[in-house]
C-alpha cells in the first residue's frame, strides 16, 4: 500500500516546563516550522487531524483552542482523543479515501501543568479500580513484578534499558533529559512500584510534534525523499488489569504480527532497520521487544544484553532516546513516527542509523500497552 | 469523491431519558450497540474496527474508548479509536468512521456515540472550554454564547420571541412521534414556550435543548459488504467539516460561517444545487429554537434573516418541503457526544424509510448537522443510491 507519504516533520525541543509557551504556542511553533521547512503555507494544506486529550491539557474540547494555531479557518480539523500514532492513523485514512491531497497531524502535550497522577488515575474505571489509587507508576510494577515472575529479568538488564536509551538522548537535540546515567545511578534511584525505580519512569515533558501526509501524485513536490507507510494494525487489549495477561504484551503482540504480513516482513530484526518503541518504561521496552517478536518470550534481557538493540546494533531501539528521556505524553507515538520518519529521510543527525531503509514505530494509549498502534515506513 | 463507498447499514439508540438509574456507562452503551448490530445482522466478531466518543471532562473518565470499547461493545483485540470533538463529537464519529471504510483499510465498522451526564457535569466541563485568561470571565459554558448569538441574530434581522417559540413547539411535537426521544410534548404551545423561566436574555427554559442520557450506535459497511447483508442502506454521499476563528469574539455571533462553508462544500460534493429542492428532510443540530431559525439560513434553505418566514410557510414542518427535524432534535434529546451522531442515524432512517410515525414520505437524500467547539459545522449527506 505504497500510498500515504510523510514528507516533512517538525518537533519542538522538549523540555520540563515550557513556561514561556500556552500549548496553543507550542502547536503553532511546530506547524510554523513545517510550513517554513517544505515551503508551504495553510493554502497547501488540505485538512489536519490533531490528537490531545482534555485531562492533560485541562480544557474540555482542547482542539478548540488549537484551531487558529493549525490554521484551519474554513477547513476540516478533527481530533484523536489519545495517543498521536492513532491521530496520524486517521490522516493516512483521510488520504487514502482520494479525498484530500495533503493531511497535517499535529500532536502535543504539556505536562507541566496538570498532575500525572491525577490524570492516569481517572483512567481507570470510576466504580471499581479508581479507588484503588492505581496510576501508570503503581500498575507498571504490577505488570514488571508479574513478568519477573513468569519469566525473570535481572535489575540490571532492565537498568541498561535506561542507560541505553538517555545515552542515545545525548545524539537528539530534540530530547528532554540529555544527560547520560550509569547503572548504578538507575539501580540506586529511589524505588517507585517494586521492582522499578524512580529512573526507570520517563520524565514528564512539554512539547509538540507535526507532519504533512500526501499522496502519491504529490510525494515528489515536497520532497526527494518521502517516507511510505508499508503496513499498519491496530489492537486493543482487555480493560481491567485483572482481565489481562500481565505477563505479556498480546495486543502489541497481535498488531505486530499483522503489521508485519502486510509490509511483507518475515524476520524483523533483520528486515528492520530501526525501531522507536513506546518505553513506558525499563521493563516495558523488554517486553516490546518480544511482542514486537525481536526475540522469543522471556528472552528480552537476553536481547538486550547481546547488544542488538544498542546503536551499531542489527535493530537498534529508540536511536531517539525513547519516552525515557521525552515524554509529552499524548505526542509521543506521533515522535516515534516521526523519528522512524527522519531515520528514513537521513536527516536524523548524529542519531542517524546509516542506510535506514525500514523502520518500525508504535504508539500506545491507556494503561501497560491496552491500545497498540504499530506502524511500519519504508523509504522505498 | 472517495474510493470507495460506504453505506449505514445498522442503526441503534437507546430511549433518551434525563436519568437512567438503571444502568451504568458500559451497560447503557450496550443496549445501542446490541441494537445496531442486531439491527445489520452482523456478528460482534465480523466487526473490523470501532470508533467511541464522548467528552472527558462530562463524566470526568480519561481515555472512555478503552474501557466501553471493550466492555460495551466487541473491541476486544481489535482497533479501538476515541474522536471528541464536543457538540460535533457524534458527527467527527460518523465522519472518523467513514474515511475508516472509504480508505479501504476497514470492511465494517462500529461507530458508537454516548453521555451519561448525571454521573458528571456537563456545564461545568463545558465552561473549561473556554481560554483561563481571555474569555472564560465572560462568555463561557454553553448558553452564554447561544444566548448572544440569538440576541445579535434577532437585533439584526428582527426576529421575535414569537417565532423562536415556533421551533420549540414544532420540534418537542415531532418528538412525540419519535420512540426514543427524551422531551415528547405533543400539546405544547407557544405560550408554554414564551411564559418560562428567562435562563439567559432572549433565551427562555424551552427555547434550549435538554441533557439527556444514552448513547447511539451505526454501522458502516463497504459496498461488497453492504450487499451481503441489507437492500436497504442509506449511503454517505458527502461529508464536510468547516472550523472557524478560536475566540469568539473574532467571530461573527449573528450567524453560523462554517455551517455555510461546510454545507456548500458537502452540496457541492453530493451534487446539490438547490438544498430544499434537492434534499428531502434535514437533521439539524439547534441547541436553542433560535439557532434553528439562524442555521436553516447558514445551510442555504432560504435567505439571510428569512428563517423565521420559512418556518411560518410550514416549509419545515412534516409535510412540508423540507421538513426539519422529524425525530425532534436537539431541542428535544441531548446527549452531547451522541447527539450529533443521532442526528447522522434518524438521516439513515428517514433515507430507509424506516421513521414508523416520524417518517418523511419518499426520502431520498437527508441533510445531517453536527454543531459544536468553537462554532464549528459538520455535514453529513446521506441518500439512496451510492455517490459514484
Amino acid at each position: 500500500m505504497d500510498k500515504v507519504a510523510i514528507v516533512g516533520v517538525a518537533q519542538t525541543k522538549y523540555e520540563a516546563e515550557k513556561i514561556d509557551q500556552t500549548y496553543m504556542e507550542l502547536v503553532f511553533e511546530v506547524v510554523k516550522k513545517l510550513h517554513n521547512d517544505l515551503g508551504i503555507t495553510n493554502d497547501d494544506v488540505g485538512s489536519v487531524i490533531t490528537s490531545s486529550n482534555d485531562f492533560n491539557d485541562g480544557r474540555t474540547i482542547a482542539n478548540m483552542a488549537i484551531q487558529d494555531a493549525v490554521g484551519t479557518v474554513g477547513k476540516s480539523e478533527s481530533r484523536v482523543s489519545g495517543d498521536g500514532a492513532f491521530a496520524y492513523v486517521y490522516a493516512a485514512m483521510r488520504i487514502l479515501s482520494g479525498e484530500y491531497d495533503t493531511v497535517m497531524v499535529v500532536s502535543h502535550c504539556k505536562c507541566s501543568e496538570v498532575n500525572q497522577y491525577l490524570v492516569n488515575n481517572t483512567i481507570f474505571d470510576p466504580y471499581y479500580q479508581r479507588h484503588l489509587g492505581l496510576d501508570q507508576i503503581s500498575s507498571a510494577g504490577l505488570m514488571a513484578n508479574m513478568y519477573m515472575t513468569k519469566y525473570g529479568f535481572t535489575e540490571e538488564q532492565a537498568a541498561n534499558v535506561v542507560v541505553k536509551n538517555r545515552k542515545n538522548a545525548l545524539n537528539n537535540p530534540y530530547a528532554h533529559l540529555r544527560k547520560e546515567v550509569t547503572l548504578d545511578e538507575v539501580l540506586n534511584s529511589p524505588m517507585m512500584a517494586y521492582p522499578l525505580k524512580e529512573l526507570e519512569f520517563p520524565p514528564f515533558s512539554d512539547g509538540a510534534v507535526a507532519m504533512l501526509l500526501t499522496n502519491k501524485e504529490l510525494a515528489s513536490k515536497f520532497t526527494d525523499n518521502p517516507v511510505w507507510l508499508k503496513g499498519y494494525a491496530n489492537c486493543t487489549d482487555a480493560y481491567y488489569l485483572g482481565h489481562r495477561t500481565m505477563t505479556d504484551l498480546i495486543g502489541l503482540e497481535l498488531a505486530a504480527k499483522e503489521a508485519y504480513k502486510m509490509a511483507g516482513i518475515n524476520d524483523p530484526v533483520k528486515n528492520l532497520d530501526v525501531a522507536e518503541v513506546y518505553d513506558a518504561f525499563s521493563v516495558h521496552e523488554l517486553m516490546s521487544y518480544e511482542a514486537l517478536g525481536f526475540c522469543n518470550k522471556g528472552e528480552g534481557g537476553k536481547f538486550l544484553d547481546s547488544g542488538e538493540t544498542q546503536m551499531g546494533g542489527n535493530i537498534p531501539v529508540n536511536p531517539s532516546g525513547g519516552v525515557l528521556s521525552s515524554n509529552p505524553t499524548m505526542a509521543n507515538g506521533l515522535i516515534r513516527l516521526a523519528e522512524v520518519a527522519l531515520q528514513i529521510m537521513g536527516k536524523a543527525g548524529k542519531r542517524q542509523i546509516a542506510d535506514s531503509k525500514l523502520g518500525l514505530a508504535n504508539g500506545m494509549n491507556g494503561i501497560c500497552s491496552q491500545g497498540n498502534c504499530v506502524l511500519i515506513f519504508g523509504g522505498e | 469523491m472517495p474510493k470507495n463507498d460506504v453505506a449505514v447499514v445498522g442503526i441503534g439508540q437507546t430511549k433518551f431519558r434525563s436519568k437512567r438509574r438503571d444502568v451504568n456507562i458500559p451497560e447503557m452503551i450496550y443496549e445501542a450497540a446490541k441494537m445496531a448490530l442486531d439491527d445489520a445482522k452482523i456478528e460482534p466478531k465480523d466487526i473490523d474496527a470501532i470508533i467511541i466518543g464522548n467528552m472527558d471532562h462530562f463524566e470526568g473518565i480519561n481515555f472512555s474508548e478503552l474501557w466501553c470499547g471493550i466492555d460495551a461493545a466487541p473491541g476486544y483485540l481489535k482497533p479501538v479509536v476515541k474522536v471528541a470533538t464536543g457538540g460535533t463529537t457524534g458527527s467527527s464519529l460518523a465522519i472518523c468512521g467513514y474515511y475508516n471504510v472509504a480508505s479501504g483499510i476497514y470492511n465494517k465498522v462500529l461507530v458508537i456515540g454516548w453521555e451519561k451526564l448525571n454521573e458528571g457535569g456537563a456545564t461545568t466541563g463545558i465552561i473549561t472550554a473556554f481560554d483561563p485568561v481571555w474569555e472564560r470571565p465572560s462568555l463561557a459554558g454553553a448558553l452564554g454564547p447561544l444566548a448572544l448569538m440569538a440576541n445579535t441574530y434577532a437585533a439584526k434581522y428582527g426576529i421575535t420571541p414569537e417565532q423562536a417559540a415556533k421551533v420549540t413547539v414544532k420540534n418537542r411535537s415531532n418528538a412525540a412521534n419519535n420512540p426514543f426521544a427524551h422531551l415528547q410534548m405533543p400539546n405544547i404551545t407557544v405560550d408554554y414556550v414564551m411564559s418560562s423561566q428567562m435562563i439567559s436574555y432572549p433565551l427562555r427554559l424551552h427555547d434550549c435543548c435538554p441533557q439527556s442520557e444514552g448513547a447511539c450506535a451505526i454501522i458502516y459497511a463497504n459496498e461488497e459488504e453492504t450487499k451481503k447483508v441489507t437492500d436497504n442502506p442509506a449511503w454517505i454521499q458527502s461529508v464536510a467539516t468547516a472550523h472557524y476563528y478560536t475566540f469568539g469574539t473574532d467571530t461573527i455571533m449573528f450567524d453560523l460561517p462554517s455551517a455555510a462553508i461546510a454545507s456548500k462544500e458537502a452540496y457541492r460534493k453530493a451534487g446539490i444545487k438547490d438544498p430544499v429542492k434537492d434534499l428531502d428532510v434535514a437533521e439539524i443540530y439547534e441547541p436553542t429554537s433560535w439557532s434553528e431559525l439562524s442555521w436553516t439560513e447558514s445551510l442555504g434553505f432560504c435567505k439571510s434573516g428569512e428563517g423565521g418566514k420559512i418556518l411560518d410557510e410550514g416549509i419545515t414542518q412534516m409535510g412540508g418541503e423540507l421538513p426539519v427535524n422529524p425525530s425532534g432534535g436537539v431541542l428535544s434529546t441531548n446527549p452531547i457526544g451522541a447527539t450529533a451522531l443521532v442526528r447522522v442515524a434518524e438521516a439513515a432512517i428517514q433515507v430507509m424509510g424506516r421513521g414508523g410515525k416520524r417518517q418523511v414520505p419518499d426520502v431520498e437524500k437527508a441533510l445531517s448537522m453536527g454543531f459544536g467547539g468553537s462554532l464549528w459545522t459538520e455535514i453529513l449527506i446521506l441518500g439512496k443510491e451510492p455517490k459514484r
